[in-house]
């Protein structure tokens, strides 16, 4: 059995663990100055040696794309974290700003140390009024600390840190719409090359990385490589936080070990809620593959997942029992994509539309054998042929719904309408509405 | 009614937080919206006054972006997910419940001007859904029944509080000025995390699996 | 062969369908396949804006040096590599069927209006939905549809259910024009293209949109349903606007134009023109055109004429007198060249003068001597390292000079400095300093100085630029505001020169002008200019008549028209004017569109240009001035125009000695104290000037006349922005609301003749001292 390991989210059941006594009283901002008194070239090299992998989804050497920004070229350089968690499913990176913000400045710090910035960002969505008040609060205290500003701990580091709020739109976890969005501008993807380490934020070097990975680097730097590699399996090092929600006894956040089980996962969250069995999950958000009963035992970690057909992604485990409508779930994913395609390209922005057209048909029994051939035909005419990989993320959901329950699409025809009782699936169906 | 000259001088604050100004076009609209509760005329002229782009531009921008009203929203914006898993476990009854209580749909608001509705995507709470946003602010775990229960008191007056957030529920506009990324002082109230947050952390401190 | 063609330029050997084809470095694939006359389809890519990669419909199959990209990529935004192996469509099932399904996407919500659309009949989509699509669409939905057509300006519309959202408008708005003032507003399948509410699409090359529009979305106001493009009869041509020299395309349908496009002419305008070159042409048909010869009559009438009697009244009021010749901007080449050679032989006079707007002595010597000699063009502005604008808006006055210029801007920050004495639109689009000439300085052999025709406005300016260029060995350029000016230069409308530049003081010049005309000699008196033209007339020994082609009298002075009341006047007109009401005899003569010729752009480079309507009887000014000649018994011999064009060829440009440039030296500054304020002012782009009458969609978009002060005049005479201001002078005032705006305290500036802002006629003058007082 896989053992938990609480690294980030270990002091959330203290009553102050969002403020800046409550972070210092464990060993907060001790790694900062342990890495300040490294040379910033050492500090990249410890986290690319660690394994560290980023935890926004897809899964990219965070020490790697650090060591891609150019040094000594006369420029700004920039950080900037993303902390606009909207994929559905996803829940780790809010919770953990509310608890625990000052982890991610620490982790910021040393992370533009290392790349030479000055400057540095986190882009937070605009939905979690409470979750800006701490991050707003934690990055005040810093730098009343000495922590932000100029002369970081009197080491001769400057650094200034803005909290920047969003406004509601999903594309913007796309990095480079992120940067525009930053920039003031509509949140589109540009056009890559030139990728952000060489002309980013304003053109200048920037690296983009998620919270929970900047998150991950002061306890790397504190305990040290092996301690990091000592978790995880062998491509997929370190700890990670898991987020079970749905159809599960006990929701919840589990950080654990890269490679744990969905088995190992449901058995520490009660199992499936009580008198059902599972139907369908997602590995990492709406956008990664669905999996099935089947795939219990694969190894949550990137290699495993992917090997499974699907994505690691952001380790959002929705649960899902059979009295859910796989139908209605795939619509509903896709009605989201349509609201947050951001209108940029022709498959995403009219895909996007049709499908959930054509998915509103079979959901209400009006579709047929060769509305599905259609589905999937549309489906391979936008996936990988859109300028990003938000219409990709659209169709994973209607084709691994049909990969693995092609006939119930089929009985919303016979049933001339959806067979599922839709409260039956409500979390509340027993307590009564 | 027009900016006052402490308002003007807080755009200005606003836009000094940027390397480069229109950076501040974001928190610019949400302080407009803190002003006025959605984005005016005038505030798009200011804001395009302030960062020196056109107004067409800041119309680009502000209509991207879902949280921008260009109408006026009630003084308790709620929003039910919808999303697929908050909608399977009860989001969409909670949705229609509350809809059919008020009267009102989508991006509606009811007349006395307090409660306006909409469905959201995803909120990044699923380990807590159903889940319901007032002034997004985290309502976890709802009914049909506590939300209208929520909406009743929001119209009185006297709305529950968050169940991850300040004491007291504070209106659209006052949540609004903390998105434009000024503090209202509220941070230290309300819980470190939610037991779900919490519960791996329990489990690992009871010796694992239970 | 210069250093530039010297350069290397690396090529990269790629192969497309089985071909290989080479290409510079950075080249795009869909630009390398085009080389080898593959159409891969397209919507968004347009080879003069940056890439967008938008639209899809351009994917193909790539593989580089053995690797292949897992998906179909965007040509229009992947520059050729080595090793690379392209499939489009036509090699690769995956590239066609990824094509087939984005046209599918297009179209379903595209309307069927195809047989209402103006692009019907010209539209990439119908185009390529037909080479590059399904037979049928899959799609049983209802299509999205909008309130159409939208307003975005008087002169633009937009029906945005048939907008495929490619961007090329507002990336053009912003990228080329920098004015973006129509955007992509909300996002997802909502979104569409738009303008700020209170702000209309007020570009002045907004028509360049309609041109790139793929679709039939951003259509023209005054040809929208007018015409079907297979109906049209496309003809190259030159504009008659202004002196930027752009390539023009005129559609004619039965004897008529329906539209004018941006001809393509990298050189010069690129694949844009302004919104005055490609909408103000229908002063052809708006006010009555003069159909046929007129006489005024003993009854003070003018009254038809035929040809012979027209003349034959010409010949009688000019035979034997003392005639001074004015010939106005619009003039091409030839037709100056014929008042020129008229004047001079059938006439026996220098005096004529092709300046139909403020001048000076200083600018007389100065085109006589240094002007001859300029050879900046447009390429320099693309190389310089700082530009230096001498009473010149490049916007108003000269606008693809003001899109090359911002081009440098936006790529590398060229730097700009004005002498104006505030900061236009123009000026600030491209980021342009105010500084006065005597304080420019760091200019090298590689800045270039540009200045307008206002220059002449003010004493020693002209000289002060000729000694500033020569000191730092900065380019010069004379960039007056009209076509027709450098080519009126070349021909030798001037009192000073003959043709080519051949300076009438010059014995030897004379002979061999009158050598190649056939005469025995030609006058070595010095001529009159314009003003001393105006001024003589009715002056005892002074001028007796006066022969004027294309001539506004009030862009020269307030009196000038009346100074023509008591003499002999010829006027060659192409519509009536206030100089035919006067008028004794009134030729007809062929509009742009009816003749061919040459216009003289800036740079010094020929425009020529065919007959566009083929059946348009009326004849060029040279025709009709050679004509009279024959009448008068002193011939000119230049039936035609093409005749008259290999003459200047055959001419040439003198290869003497020009005059020397006479230096004048400043006068002094004016000085104005409480309510008196010095006057500037300019005349925008789109104004109350002849050629752009009948066309009330364009006129539609004209900035609005108001009165420029600064904060401190503002608050002395207790104004605010859009109070009224009354603008006086000994002759007579103007009333504009105020904008207040970064100006010097002592100074006023309004536009010079635009609605309720006529400077000239109102003032008496264009530059002096005013009093400015609230209204």
């Amino acid at each position: 059995m896989t053992q938990l390991t609480p690294v980030l989210s270990a002091h959330w059941d203290e009553a102050d663990s969002f403020t800046i006594e409550g972070y210092k009283r464990h060993g907060g901002y001790k790694a900062v100055e342990k890495a300040l008194a490294m040379q910033p070239d050492d500090v990249i090299a410890m986290v690319k040696e660690s394994g560290l992998r980023g935890r926004g989804g897809a899964g990219f050497p965070t020490g790697m794309k650090w060591s891609f920004i150019p040094q000594g070229d006369n420029k700004e350089h920039y950080l900037v974290v993303n902390a606009d968690e909207s994929e559905p499913g996803t829940c780790k990176d809010m919770p953990l700003l509310m608890a625990n913000p000052h982890v991610l400045i620490e982790g910021m710090i040393i992370a533009s140390y290392a790349i030479r910035a000055n400057y540095a960002f986190v882009y937070i969505r605009g939905e979690v009024t409470h979750v800006v008040r701490r991050v707003q609060q934690a990055i005040e205290d810093a730098y009343k600390a000495g922590l932000l500003g100029k002369n970081v701990l009197g080491k001769g580091f400057d650094l200034e840190l803005v909290l920047h709020i969003g406004a509601g739109a999903y594309i913007c976890g796309e990095e480079t719409a992120l940067l525009d969005s930053l920039e003031g501008f509509r949140g589109q993807p540009r056009l890559r090359p030139p990728f952000p380490a060489i002309a980013g934020l304003y053109a200048r070097p920037t690296v983009v990385n998620n919270v929970e990975s900047i998150a991950s680097v002061p306890a790397i730097i504190a305990n040290g490589i092996e301690w990091f590699q000592s978790m995880g399996t062998e491509k997929s090092k370190g700890f990670t936080l898991y987020s079970l929600s749905g159809h599960v006894t006990n929701p919840g956040q589990f950080e654990a070990p890269l490679g744990i089980t969905l088995r190992e996962l449901l058995e520490l969250a009660g199992g499936v809620r009580a008198g059902h069995q599972i139907k369908f999950w997602t590995p990492g958000g709406s956008s990664t593959p669905m999996f099935t009963a089947d795939h219990l035992d694969i190894p949550l970690d990137y290699e495993g997942v992917a090997a499974a057909g699907s994505m690691l992604g952001t380790k959002a485990l929705q649960i899902f029992d059979e009295t859910t409508c796989v139908v209605r779930a795939a619509l509903r994913w896709t009605e989201f994509y349509k609201h947050e395609s951001c209108g940029k390209c022709t498959p995403c922005r009219e895909g996007t539309w049709w499908l959930v057209q054509m998915l509103h048909d079979l959901e209400d029994g009006k579709g047929t054998e060769e509305d599905l051939a259609k589905l999937l035909d549309l489906c391979d005419n936008i996936a990988g042929r859109s300028f990003c990989a938000l219409a990709d993320g659209a169709v994973a959901p209607i084709i691994s719904s049909l990969k693995y329950f092609r006939d119930e699409y089929l009985a919303h025809q016979r049933n001339g309408g959806c067979p599922f009782d839709p409260i039956a699936s409500t979390k509340f169906v027993t307590a009564g509405i | 009614m027009a900016f006052t000259t402490e308002q003007l001088a807080v755009m200005d604050s606003i836009v000094a937080r940027y390397p480069r100004k229109r950076s501040a076009i974001m928190p610019l609209l949400h302080f407009v919206q803190s002003v006025y509760g959605y984005v005016t005329k005038d505030g798009i002229e200011t804001i395009s006054e302030k960062i020196e782009v056109e107004a067409a531009e800041v119309t680009a921008v502000s209509t991207f972006y879902t949280q921008y009203k260009s109408e006026p929203v009630g003084e308790y914006h709620v929003g039910v997910c919808i999303n697929t898993l908050c909608a399977v476990m009860g989001g969409d009854a909670i949705y229609d419940s509350v809809s059919n209580h008020l009267g009102i749909g989508n991006h509606e608001t009811t007349k006395d001007g307090k409660v306006s509705l909409e469905r959201i995507e995803c909120n990044a709470a699923c380990d807590y859904a159903p889940v319901v946003m007032v002034n997004w602010e985290f309502f976890d775990n709802q009914t049909p029944q506590s939300v209208r229960d929520l909406v009743d008191g929001a119209r009185n007056g006297n709305p529950p509080a968050p169940t991850r957030g300040p004491k007291t529920l504070r209106t659209w506009k006052q949540n609004s000025e903390v998105l434009a990324g000024l503090s209202d002082g509220l941070a230290n109230e309300g819980v470190s995390a939610g037991e779900p947050s919490k519960l791996g952390l329990k489990i690992a401190k009871e010796g694992g699996a239970k | 062969m210069t250093t530039d063609q010297l350069t290397e330029v690396e090529m990269i050997t790629v192969v497309i369908d089985g071909f290989e084809v080479s290409v510079p470095k950075g080249t795009l694939v869909i630009r390398a396949a085009e080389k080898l006359g593959i159409q891969i389809p397209r919507f968004c890519d347009h080879p003069l804006l940056s890439p967008a990669g938008a639209c899809r419909q351009c994917l193909v199959d790539i593989e580089i040096n053995g690797r292949a990209f897992p998906k179909p990529q965007a040509s229009c935004t992947i520059p050729v590599e080595p090793g690379m192996i392209v499939k489009t469509q036509l090699t690769s099932p995956v590239a066609d069927k990824a094509q087939k399904g984005i046209m599918e996407l297009l179209l379903i919500n595209h309307p069927l209006d195809c047989p209402v659309c103006d692009k019907g009949g010209e539209c990439p989509l119908q185009n390529q939905a037909m080479s590059n699509g399904r037979e049928t669409s899959r799609y049983e939905g209802k299509k999205r549809t909008y309130d159409k057509p939208v307003a975005i300006s008087s002169q633009v519309l937009l029906d945005r259910e048939r907008c495929v959202l490619c961007a090329r408008c507002t990336r053009f708005s912003e990228e080329i024009a920098g004015d973006p003032f129509i955007t992509l507003n909300e996002r997802g399948a909502l979104q569409q293209v738009g303008i700020y509410e209170d702000k209309p699409f007020e570009s002045y090359f907004s028509g360049n949109t309609v041109q790139i529009c793929p679709v039939g979305a951003l259509t023209g106001t005054s040809y929208r349903f007018r015409a079907r493009p297979f109906d049209l009869v496309s003809v190259d041509s030159a504009c008659e606007h202004c002196a930027s020299g752009c390539a023009m395309r005129t559609d004619i349908r039965r004897g008529k134009t329906l539209r004018r496009l941006a001809g393509d002419d990298a050189s010069v305008n690129a694949e844009w023109n302004c919104d005055k070159g490609r909408w103000a042409f229908k002063y052809l048909t708006s006010r009555e055109r003069v159909a046929t010869p007129m006489v005024r009559g003993a009854d003070g009438e003018l009254h038809e004429a035929s040809w012979p009697e027209a003349l034959a009244a010409a010949v009688a009021g000019l035979k034997g007198k003392r005639v001074g010749v004015l010939v106005g901007g619009r003039a091409t080449r030839e037709d100056a060249y014929g008042y020129s050679k008229f004047a001079r032989v059938a006439l026996d006079t220098n005096d004529i003068d092709f300046r139909a707007r403020p001048h000076s002595d200083e600018e007389t010597s100065f085109l006589s001597s240094v002007a001859l000699g300029l050879e900046t063009t447009y390429s320099d502005l693309d190389k310089a390292d700082q530009v230096v604008l001498v009473d010149f808006e490049p916007e108003e006055e000269s606008p693809i000079v003001f899109l090359r210029l911002y081009k440098q801007v936006r790529k590398r920050a060229l730097k700009v400095s004005t002498t104006a004495p505030r900061i236009s639109r123009g000026s600030h689009k491209l980021n342009a300093a105010r500084a006065p000439l005597s304080s420019v300085a760091g200019l090298t052999d590689k800045s270039v100085i540009l200045m307008g025709e206002r220059a002449a406005e003010t004493g020693g300016t002209i000289s002060a630029v000729v000694e500033l260029a020569a000191q730092s060995g900065a380019k010069l350029a004379w960039i007056p505001r009209r076509a027709g000016e450098r080519g009126a230069l070349i021909a030798g409308a001037l009192p000073t020169l003959l043709p080519g530049g051949r300076p009438v003081a010059d014995a030897s010049a004379r002979v061999d002008v009158a050598s190649a005309w056939g005469v025995t000699s030609l006058p070595d008196s010095a001529g009159r200019s314009t003003s001393e033209i105006l001024a003589s007339l009715n002056t005892p020994e002074g001028l007796e008549a006066v022969v004027i082609g294309g001539v506004d009298p009030v862009d020269i002075s307030a009196d000038a028209l009346s100074s023509l009341l008591n003499t002999f006047v010829l006027s060659l007109e192409i519509s009536h004017s206030a100089v035919t009401a006067i008028a004794d005899v009134v030729l007809p003569v062929a509009a742009v569109s009816e003749k061919q010729g040459t216009f003289v752009d800036w740079q010094g480079h020929a425009r020529g240009f065919e007959k566009a309507i083929d059946e348009a009887q009326t004849r060029s000014d040279v025709r009709i001035l050679s004509m009279l000649a024959d009448e008068l018994g002193t011939p000119i011999n230049l039936p035609t125009v093409s005749a008259t064009a290999r003459e200047i060829e055959s001419l040439g440009s003198w290869d003497g000695a020009t005059a020397q440039f006479e230096k004048v030296s400043a006068g002094s500054t004016p000085r104005a104290e409480g309510t008196n304020a010095i006057l500037h002012s300019w005349r925008l782009l789109l104004d109350l000037g002849t050629l752009q009458e009948g066309e009330a969609n364009l006129a539609g978009t004209a900035r609005t006349a108001r009165a420029h002060i600064s904060a401190a005049r503002a608050s002395a005479l207790g104004v605010k922005n859009e109070d009224l201001l009354r603008i006086s002078s000994e002759h007579g005032s103007l009333t504009l609301p105020a904008t207040i705006i970064d100006i010097a305290d002592d100074s006023v500036w309004v536009p010079r003749n635009s609605l309720n802002s006529q400077v000239i006629p109102s003032l008496g003058f264009s530059s002096g001292v005013v009093t400015v007082v609230k209204a």
